[in-house]
C-alpha cells in the first residue's frame, strides 16, 4: 500500500535536487528549470497528503500551484529574453549593473 | 496492490534519477529533455496517488506548455554557432552541501514523525473529477477567479517586458 511517507520522500528528493540546480547552474534557463523542479516537489507533497482526504483539498491546491508556476515561467522567460537582448548573455552572474 | 506499489517505486526512481540527470549533465538541451522525463514520471505518480486530473493537468501544462516554452527560450538566448550548448557551473560545493543538508534534515523529520492518522484509508469519492469541478465553482470560486486575473496579468506583463526597445547595448 502506498503511504504518505512514500510521497514525501520523493517530494523532498525533487525539492533538494531543484535547490542544488538553482545554486549550481549559471545559465538562467537552467535556474528556471530548478525552480520548476522545486514546485513539482511541493506538488508531490500536496498530492501525498490528500490521498486519504475525501475532500481532496490538496489536489485543488496543487492545481493552483500549477497555475502560478505557469505564470511565473512565462514572466521569467520574458525577463531572460530581455536580459539576453541587453547584455548578450544568459548567465546569471555576468549582468552587474541595474540601469545602464 | 503489489503491482501498484511496484509501479510507484519505478516511477519515483525514474523521477529522481532524471532530476539528478538535470543536475549532472552539462548540455543544456539534454537537461531540458531529462526534465521532460522527470515530469512524465511525476505525472504517473499523481495518477497512482489517486489524482488523475492533476496528472493530466501536469502533462498538459508542464510537459506540453512550460517545457516547450523553456526550449524556445533556450533557442532565443544562445548564439547558435553549431557548437553544443553547454552551461558552466559555480558554487559547486555550496550547492551540493545545501541540497544534501536539506534532504537529510527533512528526511529525518519525515521518518521520525507519526503519520498513522493520515495513512488510515477512508472512503474516497468515486468521481474525483466531479468533486474537483463542483468545488472549484463553489468553495474555491474566489481563488479560481484570482488565478484567472493572475494569468491575464502574467500574459500582458510577459509581452510588455520582452518587447524590443531601442537602447540595446553595443
Amino acid at each position: 500500500m502506498i503511504t504518505v511517507q512514500h510521497f514525501l520522500v520523493i517530494g523532498i528528493s525533487l525539492f533538494s535536487i531543484g535547490l542544488s540546480i538553482v545554486v549550481i547552474k549559471k545559465n538562467a534557463i537552467l535556474v528556471l528549470l530548478g525552480v520548476e523542479l522545486m514546485l513539482n516537489g511541493a506538488n508531490v507533497n500536496l498530492i501525498g497528503f490528500s490521498i486519504n482526504d475525501p475532500q481532496i483539498q490538496g489536489q485543488i491546491f496543487a492545481l493552483f500551484v500549477i497555475v502560478v508556476a505557469a505564470a511565473e515561467a512565462a514572466v521569467a522567460l520574458a525577463v531572460v529574453v530581455r536580459m539576453y537582448q541587453y547584455y548578450a548573455t544568459s548567465n546569471v552572474d555576468e549582468p552587474n549593473e541595474l540601469k545602464g | 496492490m503489489n503491482w501498484t506499489i511496484n509501479m510507484f517505486y519505478f516511477f519515483g526512481l525514474l523521477a529522481v534519477i532524471s532530476a539528478l540527470g538535470v543536475l549532472f549533465t552539462r548540455n543544456v538541451l539534454y537537461a531540458t529533455f531529462f526534465l521532460i522525463l522527470s515530469f512524465f514520471s511525476v505525472a504517473s505518480i499523481y495518477v497512482l496517488g489517486n489524482a488523475s486530473f492533476i496528472g493530466v493537468t501536469q502533462l498538459l501544462i508542464y510537459v506540453g506548455g512550460i517545457l516547450i516554452l523553456m526550449i524556445f527560450g533556450l533557442m532565443l538566448t544562445t548564439k547558435l554557432s553549431g557548437k553544443v550548448l553547454v552551461t558552466e557551473s559555480h558554487n559547486k560545493r555550496m550547492g551540493v552541501i545545501l541540497g544534501v543538508v536539506f534532504f537529510s534534515v527533512l528526511s529525518f523529520i519525515i521518518f521520525s514523525a507519526n503519520f498513522e492518522v493520515l495513512n488510515k484509508s477512508v472512503e474516497m469519492p468515486k468521481k474525483m473529477i466531479e468533486v474537483i469541478g463542483v468545488d472549484l465553482m463553489s468553495k474555491y470560486l474566489i481563488p479560481f477567479e484570482i488565478a484567472a486575473i493572475l494569468l491575464l496579468i502574467a500574459l500582458i506583463g510577459a509581452a510588455v517586458i520582452s518587447e524590443k526597445r531601442k537602447e540595446i547595448k553595443e
